[in-house]
């Protein structure tokens, strides 16, 4: 039972000590700009513009849902303007972000470690290096970097999305007139909430390509090392996810 | 010139290179023969950094490769061709984008400069016209070609071929051997080439060296080998499914992972 612990933190240990070196090596090909600027676009529009239909499709129920849960929850005394602070707080600092993220790891992060897995087996990688290229200026930096910056713009875009059909659930489908959802949405509206909803999605976005690089580079063994490559990215992105949003709760959201 | 001195290296338990030394000089072809999963590809991938070796060093040039920058690295690689088992190429780039690949990771040619290399490349290759086509419209033997014309448009120093002729029909290989030593005769180029197949090692080789249990068995000219009474040598150049057994090796080799076939 020891020997079996032990092995097990050996080989978690091990993880991160790579993990670690996968970092330090990605940090040192942030320096070779001129390769990772020319492919940056390229992978904004793969990891963000192409994600947005999903991201909207899963806002825009997840928007109807919350307005009635709401109205559900709330009864007798408390005011129904309240389904609009739900909806609004929700999405901005919750559901946008999380569902978000949830989605796009098996989207993006199962895509980037397939890819890259592909590339490793095929021996791809091998030959980017033997014609002078980083693979981590090449292949990581630009994925991460557009990963760490469209995930909060697909995020505000969801949150958008959600409190606007919120809003057309309640006032069509619930006695909540259009002003009052409006007044709910503004009562205790501050900036801070979109701005956390941001900073968590900018977290999500760095670890979930972080997660799909490291693991797509390490990938050994053929198709079967690229199918488990794609399972683990999805299940440990997801695992991170959760991590993470408790992390800045814990850290942003207590008072006192 | 590319030295190996006392090449050790191992996978986990496995010990693939057990001192493995050899001289390549400048302007031979140097084949390296042996049984699959000895090493021999584990070898060259130590030229370009790929691996580095447990002990010994690797020297192109003077320069050992273990102990260049990353900056000195990116230079050595610049100087040598290499050209994969199964072509390597990018899957997500036509031909042209292929073979101009490294190319523009110097950044001092114009487009049309480019142009013209591929051009010439492909047309070393006799595949001219094919810039546009997508590597997963080409044969096996197709891509090969590409592989050696991305290589070759680099204007290498050095060549690396890692079983270019494997699992290609005999008409076909000896298209491959004849771009090899065409290749050779146009750039001058100083070349390392791994193979099982000896009609290939005798058309293109100036020497020969034979890798077994990690180190050099026995080296010699092409003419030489075909005269050696080395058991092991005779039964793999024979094809003889015995050839193993008469070194008293097992049949274990590298693990596939690690870059063999």
């Amino acid at each position: 039972m020891l020997a079996a612990i032990g092995r097990w933190a050996a080989t978690v240990l091990r993880g991160l000590g790579r993990l670690g070196l996968f970092l330090v090596d990605t940090a040192r090909g942030l320096a070779d700009y001129r390769t990772w600027t020319r492919l940056l676009p390229q992978q904004m529009r793969r990891i963000g513009v192409d994600s947005l239909p999903i991201s909207l499709f899963i806002a825009a129920f997840t928007g109807i849902v919350l307005a009635l849960l709401a109205s559900y929850v709330i009864t007798g005394a408390v005011p129904l303007y309240l389904v609009g602070t739900l909806v609004g707080k929700t999405m901005m600092m919750e559901l946008g972000p999380v569902l978000t993220a949830l989605a796009l790891a098996g989207r993006v992060g199962a895509n980037i470690a397939a890819e890259l897995g592909t590339m490793q087996v095929t021996e791809q990688v091998d030959a980017l290096e033997t014609l002078a290229y980083d693979p981590y200026s090449y292949l990581v930096v630009p994925r991460m970097l557009a990963g760490t910056i469209m995930f909060p713009i697909i995020v505000a875009f969801a949150m958008g999305t959600g409190v606007l059909t919120g809003y057309l659930a309640a006032t069509t489908l619930l006695p909540v007139t259009s002003d009052q959802f409006l007044h709910g949405l503004r009562l205790f509206f501050e900036p801070f909430d979109i701005q956390y909803g941001l900073i968590k999605a900018a977290s999500f976005g760095f670890t979930i390509t972080l997660i799909g690089s490291f693991l797509g580079l390490s990938t050994r063994g053929g198709a079967e090392g690229v199918g488990s490559a794609t399972t683990r990215t999805v299940v440990y992105s997801a695992g991170m996810i959760l991590v993470l949003d408790a992390y800045w709760a814990v850290t942003l959201l207590r008072h006192g | 010139m590319i030295e190996f001195r006392d090449l050790y290296k191992a996978f986990g338990p496995k010990h693939v290179l057990n001192g493995f030394s050899l001289d390549v000089a400048d302007g031979e072809t140097m084949v390296i023969i042996g049984f699959s999963g000895t090493g021999k590809s584990v070898a060259i991938k130590h030229v370009v950094g790929l691996l580095e070796p447990d002990a010994g060093a690797v020297a192109v040039d003077g320069q050992v490769v273990a102990d260049l920058t990353r900056e000195a690295l990116a230079a050595l690689r610049s100087r040598i061709g290499f050209v994969f088992q199964f072509a390597a190429l990018f899957d997500s780039m036509n031909i042209y984008e292929n073979v101009a690949f490294g190319l523009r990771r110097r950044r001092e040619l114009a487009e049309h400069d480019i142009a013209e290399r591929v051009e010439d490349a492909l047309a070393l290759v006799d595949l001219p016209g094919t810039q546009l086509r997508m590597p997963s419209e080409l044969s096996g033997g197709m891509r090969k070609r590409v592989g050696l014309a991305r290589a070759i448009a680099i204007q290498p120093k050095y060549m690396l071929y890692d079983e270019p002729t494997t699992g290609l029909d005999p008409v076909t290989s000896a298209v491959i051997d004849d771009l090899m030593v065409r290749t050779r005769e146009k750039l001058g180029v100083t070349s390392i080439v791994i193979t099982h197949d000896m009609r290939s090692a005798f058309k293109v080789g100036d020497r020969v060296a034979m890798l077994y249990e990690g180190r050099v068995r026995w080296s010699g000219t092409t003419a030489e080998i075909q005269a050696a009474d080395d058991p092991v040598v005779r039964g793999f150049i024979e094809g003889r499914a015995d050839a193993r057994a008469e070194g008293g090796a097992a049949d274990d080799g590298v693990p596939a992972e690690a870059g063999e076939a």
